[in-house]
């Protein structure tokens, strides 16, 4: 009888530990799994045809403020005519004046470049962020606590790409989060879903089977001011060097 | 309520990125480093008495410490102001990212405020906290008492306690000053991304034009007070901290100007649109009042007091004169740091503007207030603790 007692009891307590491990090893497994994603996207500049659906789709999913000094993607139109004069307009501030001024004289090349978060492996904005409320998630993207957000705007002098403001309701830092909400569940961001070209790639960077591999072994890449070794994870095919 | 955004947005010049055409950091900031400069170069005259033994400037210590101490209890003003979420701004102390450089400023100012300035000015006065204390004519005499923190040693043995304290307070001071005020230059110098203000130099032109501001405006004090108290101006010590003040214009200006000239012979990517930005949008404060009115005129005032020494009248005047100017000058020199370190866009094709608002938060009358308020505190804590009356030489003399 005590025998048998004790056995049942020597099961109940292994079967608990067992199981108990085989939780936390799970968990583990699924955190490794999270940190090995490198979330990044590809940028085939000679796919952009400059329609703005991006970044539509972005202000329509993310709640941007719709005024044109809030953007969390926007596309660059450059015009390089021939004398080497460069006239540069953001294709969603409806002012077309220097656009249609620039095309009066010879162009020699024209192009869109779609511009974003650039997602940096080194952020100057989480290094520079007092409290810590800009962070990089396991998935190397880089986002904001607008709970934790004191809005002293130090990331946004920091950030050289221009990518970030001040959210004129929350007075807290925003950006673009690769649509966090969507990729961290395995769909695709809004401005990559909705471009008719597919010059957007979203994908990760850690595996070897995406169509965001075969774009980085198709291309010659090129990431913008890599001078400053921010080391960005959006990356350019066929950059034009006018372009900063 | 975005209207002064779309009336900037006509007047942007080339092209800006367009989430840059917000000025972030406005006026309040632009008040941030001015105050604090003052703060840091009123203390390092004080120290200058206590470390270096300078006679000649005991009359304005006490004046500089308190000058110091009113100065730095407004400096965090302008920028909780500034804040989004100004309640959320104690995350500072409690949470800090310790790879920011503005998290360690509530470290420093603390520090700053508690060890080094607090402490020594508690130390300069309590023994007259003590002697005021125990006249019983006085009104004050219980607010002294609980100033001098209920102490009543005034023995030989524990003044002698004092003096060292200052002493070794002082010996700590003077690099604490210049931490203040080279890290307030840090927080601008280490931005990679900003031309204008990446350079190893803008900490260092940070504190010694501090230097210059905070001896100017000490200088400025002591010329306006002494008069209305009914005492003399003392003129060994006036050519004393005016000549402080000309050699620290000096240092000053030769690194103003060795950054003018590395910058334009290195001739950077971005040199460019920062030839344009001075020529165009900073030419008046930096070309005319930075340099011309704030630095050349004070320079050559000064240059010409040393060659030919007219007569005290005359020297008084010039003193006030170029003092002032330094002052103009110096909030010019803030504002061409902060202000024009955004007029530029950082895709170094365009340019844009600042629109100051008159009223609100970050408008120019709350900058105007925030510019009387520290003359309102020095004037409640001359008030309080009086710089000159009643003080035995001994006290302040080592």
């Amino acid at each position: 009888m005590q025998r048998r007692l004790f056995v049942r009891r020597l099961l109940s307590v292994m079967a608990i530990s067992f199981g108990s491990l085989a939780v936390k090893l799970r968990a583990a497994a699924e955190r490794a799994g999270i940190a090995e994603k490198r979330f990044g996207m590809g940028i085939q500049v000679d796919k952009c045809i400059g329609c703005g659906r991006c970044v539509e789709a972005c202000k329509e999913e993310n709640a941007v403020p719709l005024d044109p000094f809030y953007f969390r993607t926007w596309v660059e139109r450059y015009i390089i005519r021939a004398d080497g004069e460069v006239a540069v307009t953001n294709i969603d501030e409806r002012i077309t004046a220097a656009r249609d001024a620039a095309l009066e004289r010879e162009v020699m090349r024209s192009f869109f470049v779609p511009k974003l978060c650039n997602q940096c492996d080194h952020p100057p904005c989480v290094q520079v962020c007092p409290v810590g409320a800009t962070f990089s998630t396991p998935e190397g993207v880089v986002l904001v606590d607008d709970q934790r957000c004191i809005g002293c705007r130090y990331c946004i002098q920091a950030c050289p790409y221009g990518a970030r403001y001040l959210h004129p309701v929350k007075k807290t830092a925003d950006k673009c989060t690769f649509c966090y909400h969507r990729t961290s569940k395995g769909m695709l961001p809004a401005c990559v879903e909705v471009c008719p070209t597919q010059a957007r790639i979203f994908g990760d960077l850690a595996t070897t089977a995406s169509p965001l591999t075969r774009f980085r072994r198709m291309n010659k890449l090129s990431v913008l001011k890599p001078h400053l070794n921010t080391e960005p994870k959006v990356l350019y095919s066929n950059l034009d060097g006018e372009v900063r | 309520m975005n209207q002064h955004l779309y009336e900037a947005l006509k007047q942007v010049q080339g092209f800006i990125y367009p989430n840059e055409i917000e000025v972030h950091w406005g006026i309040l900031v632009v008040l941030y480093p001015y105050l604090t400069g003052l703060v840091a170069g009123a203390f390092i005259l004080a120290s200058l008495v206590k470390v270096f033994n300078v006679r000649e400037v005991y009359s304005v210590y006490r004046l500089s410490l308190l000058t110091a101490l009113a100065f730095l209890l407004v400096a965090p003003l302008p920028l909780l102001l500034h804040l989004g979420h100004p309640e959320r701004s104690f995350e500072i102390f409690l949470t800090p990212n310790l790879t920011s450089a503005m998290a360690m400023f509530g470290f420093v100012y603390a520090w700053y405020l508690m060890v080094v300035l607090l402490l020594e000015v508690w130390f300069t006065y309590r023994r007259d906290l003590i002697v005021w204390a125990r006249d019983k004519t006085s009104p004050l005499r219980w607010v002294h008492r609980a100033l001098a923190l209920f102490s009543d040693d005034i023995s030989p043995e524990a003044l002698s306690f004092d003096q060292k304290a200052v002493k070794a307070i002082t010996i700590i001071g003077v690099p604490s000053a210049f931490l203040l005020h080279g890290y307030v230059g840090f927080i601008f110098g280490s931005i990679k991304a900003n031309p204008w203000w990446s350079s190893v130099l803008i900490p260092i032109v940070f504190l010694f034009s501090a230097m210059v501001s905070g001896i100017a405006l000490v200088l400025l004090l002591y010329m306006v007070i002494m008069p209305r108290k009914g005492q003399k101006i003392e003129m060994a010590c006036l050519d004393k901290i005016a000549s402080y003040l000309f050699y620290a214009v000096i240092i000053d200006f030769s690194l103003e100007c060795l950054d003018f000239i590395h910058r334009l012979y290195e001739s950077e990517e971005s040199i460019k649109i920062l030839s344009e930005l001075v020529m165009n949008k900073l030419f008046i404060s930096l070309g005319v009042m930075q340099i011309l009115l704030g630095m050349l005129v004070p320079l050559a005032i000064m240059v010409s007091i040393k060659l030919f020494r007219f007569e005290e009248e005359l020297r008084r005047l010039l003193y006030f004169l170029s003092a002032l100017l330094i002052q103009l000058g110096i909030f010019a020199t803030r504002w061409n740091v902060v202000v024009g370190g955004q007029m530029f866009s950082k895709s170094f094709r365009g340019l844009t503007v600042y629109k100051m608002e008159l009223t609100g938060l970050e408008g120019l009358l709350m900058t105007l207030a925030l510019l009387i308020l520290p003359f309102i505190v020095l004037a409640v804590l001359i008030r309080l603790l009086p710089p000159w009356d009643k003080v035995a030489p001994e006290a302040i003399a080592d």
